[in-house]
């Protein structure tokens, strides 16, 4: 029962999450880029002010998988740093937290457009 | 007849008809962003759940909280780099509209996609300044509000 309340919730602030999105989409004039923008610095930002905590005690992988996720890393990872570093963790914390996810997209991307190739667009 | 029309500018005329071509098609995408995106983070649970497993620690080991979030990060971007290849990613984001776009296999599909695509302009100028099209401004402005938290932090804290 706790298992079923806890996938419940990651698939219910996940999907808010993306729903948000889908609604400023088709609701706005905004591309996806400025979307994805957003979310990860509103992600820093409801970090910063100790919101954001909750959603992911709540959403767990629901809530640090979509791009405000991303966001809530740089900011802890930033936080993290300045108390062990002090100044220069200001400049050192926010990438190291989310190196993992930039270099393996890099890396794979780059194995990607090695070996694979884009089908030719339909018209 | 006429007297209506005399009373509908093109302004409401846009607004009625968006309302009536567009509503329930709002709806619709909604719906399938939020199942498509609540399903990715799902996987992404699962994952986590799987591999931090009493069970698991047999096969590969302990793996503690924070390494098991960074593998579970990297298995998602391998998924949403892996769909791309196979040009599958593209048509389920098709259906899923931002339920593909906002999870990390979106980022990750962001990269791929352009990487991909401008190979044809080869590796320097193509791949590797194209791939970060739409990853380029999320890393700049993401590291340049994370700057900003840190430096409020540092004075504050």
């Amino acid at each position: 029962m706790d298992i079923l309340l806890k996938y419940l919730s990651v698939f219910a602030v996940g999907g808010l999450l993306c729903m948000i999105a889908q609604i400023l989409l088709d609701k706005t004039k905004l591309t996806s880029a400025r979307i994805l923008v957003l979310y990860v610095v509103s992600g820093v930002l409801l970090t910063a002010a100790g919101v954001y905590e909750y959603v992911v005690k709540i959403g767990h992988f629901g809530a640090t998988i979509p791009l405000t996720g991303f966001g809530y890393s740089l900011c802890k990872g930033v936080f993290k740093a300045v108390d062990m570093y002090g100044f220069r963790g200001i400049f050192t914390g926010g990438l190291a937290d989310v190196a993992a996810g930039i270099i393996t997209a890099v890396f794979l991307a780059l194995a990607a457009a090695l070996f694979s190739r884009p089908k030719s667009k339909k018209i | 007849m006429d007297h209506d029309l005399n009373g509908l500018t093109k302004e409401k005329y846009a607004a009625v008809a968006d309302r009536h071509s567009a509503g329930s098609n709002v709806v619709k995408n909604c719906a399938l962003a939020f199942v498509s995106g609540g399903l990715i983070c799902i996987i992404a649970q699962l994952f986590y759940d799987l591999i931090t497993c009493s069970a698991a620690s047999h096969i590969f080991g302990e793996i503690d909280e924070e390494s098991g979030k960074t593998l579970t990060v990297m298995f998602m971007v391998f998924l949403g780099v892996l769909l791309t290849a196979l040009n599958v990613y593209d048509e389920i984001g098709r259906v899923a509209g931002a339920g593909t776009i906002v999870p990390i296999t979106g980022f990750a599909n962001s990269i791929t996609s352009p990487a991909m695509e401008y190979k044809s302009e080869g590796f320097i100028l193509g791949v590797g300044s194209q791939m970060f099209r739409v990853a380029g401004p999320v890393i700049v402005y993401g590291t340049a509000a994370s700057v900003t938290a840190g430096f409020i932090y540092y004075l504050i804290r």
